[in-house]
């Protein structure tokens, strides 16, 4: 796959480095990221309020692992994955990725240096219906990374793009090509956004819930695709779901969001058998059980999430908490702490 | 691979195999895109009635070179420098001879009507193209960037939406020696700036929200390359419609401003008017071949486009489709 890149991006051989080598390394880190919209009240009135959408969030993602980003809607996931692939710019913080504009904050980055960012960065959208222009063919809309940046020319980009479709499985490639989104299902759509993303070969991908749209039948074949094609091209993925059982099936680390804080952030498996935060414990009891036998507490949160519209400094989760006390309230929201190995949670009473 | 094809039934509707160059799978594309398009404008009894006239105008645009070249003597039938000699008084009533008689001045009526025809034509389409580049442009522009780009724009709207543009160019053509392409000129942009920048700009503001736009821009798309490959290309529907309404303006305004001769065009159907106007027949029933080719054929042509027009809308609007 590298080879095939490097042979057509004739100008720049030496673009795409390998600065990943150890299979243990950090391939995202993000410090103190933040990003608040304001609310217009008026034409001309300056906002004095804001939506603290991602409020001063940390975490990190190793390279060739899938970081999962779990929440109830609102909560600021797709927020987050904006902000690492720059279609925002945070109001504050840092964004660190391994990647050969490295030594620079993707939380910066213009003109040209952002431009080659995104040779290595892409996003899957959640809604297939969106995320394709109706009005270009499907050639148009995968080989778009390779025209915008000038790789390779006609006939090269050609050849690329039937790879990639056949790569998620819209074989024969050639019959998929020159058809427009609207001839195509919603899973095939969503395998087209796939190969779109996947065809300058990135290093990291960030992953807006790529299933929810899906009819439930055919979600398992696109995670499927998706968990396939990033061990084959060596992908790190953020994926972001709502779906507990999509996380625990698609991801090795979980982070838990609430109103745009991480309150709970593991291994999935842990964090899921382990879940240490009280938001995490009533998101997991709201999951239907497989196992019948398996007895498990009544979700015990009451009302439904908010806006953080300029938040009451205190626990962000107080109103809803079943183990709220006076430490919550009198205190500003409690930071991330490691309770166990590589096991972090946000709250006093844990 | 071809095996594959031949194999399953559903893939044999799309034989297109890799050594067909791109630009004919393009072409072909092209033409399927118009042939639904025309499918579903034939439905509407509206549009081909306005296309059915068109076309009569158009035909007559042909055959009036064709007519000059062979049965028509240039000296007497030139629509600007003819005269018909063997009649003594002009106008004279319609004869064999001159089907819808003769001008004050001793030239054909029916030889001016086709070559007016032609002016019509070609003020109407230039005024449309003109319009479609500054609307399509400036609305797109002005819904993708917002702010101060676009409250400019938006102000200029105002402005050319509130000025008298009938009495602008009277004012302009008493001042300068407009001519043809001039006008157009101005008709394309004064109706480029206003309404129709406006209706294409709130349609470019429903585009710029949609996910495949920051699907571009990740993918590296510039703001020039998500505004012409993406924002403009979803307009065309509606610019094209546009154009229509821009081709009746322009020859409805043309034969106002001919009417007070202050234009520098030696035939039009405004110059027909405004000859008979000069010599005092504009309101004489007993001539009616001076005034009704002309003011008939206006209404007619602005009519057929406006109906043409409104089949489009029928097409493009998303709030009119039938399905
Ligand atoms: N462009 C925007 N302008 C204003 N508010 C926004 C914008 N995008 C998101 N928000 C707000 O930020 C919060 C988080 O949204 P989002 O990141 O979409 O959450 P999620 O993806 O978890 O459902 C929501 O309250 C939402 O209303
Ligand atoms: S800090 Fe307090 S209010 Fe917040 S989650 Fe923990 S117990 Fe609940
Ligand atoms: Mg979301």
């Amino acid at each position: 796959m590298a080879a095939k890149i490097s042979q057509m991006n004739i100008n720049n051989p030496e673009n795409r480095s390998a600065l990943i080598t150890e299979s243990d390394e950090t391939i995202v880190k993000v410090e103190g990221l933040k990003k608040l919209f304001p609310l217009t009240t008026g034409m001309f009135k300056r906002s004095t309020s804001f939506i603290h959408a991602v409020d001063d969030v940390d975490f990190y993602i190793r390279e060739g692992e899938s970081l999962g980003l779990v929440g109830e809607s609102g909560s600021g996931k797709t927020t987050v994955g904006k902000l690492l692939v720059r279609l925002l710019e945070p109001t504050n913080g840092h964004i660190r990725m391994l990647l050969d504009v490295a030594d620079q904050d993707i939380a910066r980055l213009r003109g040209r240096s952002l431009k080659r960012f995104r040779w290595h960065v892409q996003m899957i959208f959640q809604d297939p219906y969106e995320s394709l222009n109706p009005r270009r063919t499907i050639f148009d809309t995968v080989s778009e990374p390779l025209s915008v940046q000038g790789i390779g020319d006609i006939a090269q980009r050609e050849d690329r793009v039937a790879e990639l479709l056949t790569m998620v499985g819209l074989a024969p490639a050639e019959t998929f090509m020159f058809r427009f989104p609207h001839e195509l299902s919603g899973g095939q759509r969503q395998r087209i956004a796939i190969a779109r993303a996947l065809i300058v070969s990135p290093s990291f991908v960030v992953a807006d819930e790529p299933t929810s749209m899906l009819d439930v039948s055919i979600r398992t074949g696109v995670m499927n695709l998706m968990r396939d094609l990033a061990d084959q091209l060596g992908v790190t993925y953020l994926y972001i779901t709502h779906d507990l059982a999509v996380a625990r099936y698609m991801t090795e680390r979980l982070a838990v969001m609430y109103l745009g804080k991480i309150v709970e952030m593991g291994e999935t498996e842990d964090v899921l058998a382990n879940p240490l935060h009280p938001y995490t414990r009533a998101l997991l009891s709201a999951v239907p059980v497989p196992d019948p036998t398996l007895k498990r507490e009544p979700p015990n949160i009451k009302g439904s999430i908010a806006k953080a519209i300029d938040p009451i400094p205190r626990c962000r989760f107080y109103d809803r908490c079943p183990l709220a006390s006076r430490v919550c309230e009198d205190n500003d929201h409690p930071p991330l702490e490691e309770k166990g190995p590589d096991h972090w949670t946000a709250c006093y009473m844990v | 691979m071809t095996d594959i094809i031949t194999k399953s039934p559903a893939l044999q509707t799309t034989p297109l195999a890799t050594d067909i160059p791109v630009w004919r799978v393009r072409l072909r594309l092209l033409w399927r895109g118009i042939r639904t398009n025309v499918a579903l404008f034939t439905e509407n009894p509206i549009g081909l009635v306005g296309l059915a006239i068109i076309v009569v105008f158009a035909s007559l645009i042909v055959i009036h070179p064709i007519l000059m070249k062979s049965v028509w003597d240039r000296n007497v039938y030139d629509p600007v420098l003819g005269i018909d000699l063997a009649i003594p008084f002009h106008p004279a009533p319609p004869s064999p001879e001159h089907l819808l008689g003769t001008d004050p001045l001793g030239r054909d009526v029916l030889s001016q009507l086709m070559h007016g025809t032609r002016s019509a034509f070609i003020l109407g389409s230039l005024a449309a193209i003109v319009n479609f580049i500054v609307a399509t442009t400036i609305g797109a522009i002005a819904a993708y960037f917002s702010g101060v780009v676009d409250s400019i724009f938006m102000r200029i709207a105002d402005l050319v939406l509130m000025m008298p543009v009938i009495t602008i160019l009277i004012v302009l053509g008493s001042l300068l020696n407009l001519e043809m392409l001039h006008l157009a000129i101005v008709i394309g942009i004064l109706s480029g700036l206003g309404g129709t920048t406006i209706i294409i700009k709130s349609q470019a503001l429903t585009i710029k929200v949609r996910t495949y736009i920051e699907a571009a821009r990740v993918a590296g798309g510039n703001d020039f390359h998500i505004i012409f490959k993406h924002i403009v290309p979803n307009l065309l529907p509606l610019s094209f419609l546009y154009m229509t309404f821009t081709v009746s303006a322009a020859i409805a305004i043309e034969a106002v401003l001919s009417f007070f001769g202050i234009l520098n065009i030696r035939m039009s159907w405004g110059v027909m008017i405004h000859t008979t106007q000069y010599a005092g027949y504009l309101l004489d029933m007993s001539k009616w071949w001076l005034i009704f080719p002309s003011s008939v054929s206006i209404s007619l042509l602005t009519a057929a486009f406006y109906l043409v027009g409104r089949a489009l809308d029928e097409i493009v609007n998303p709030r009119l489709r039938k399905r």
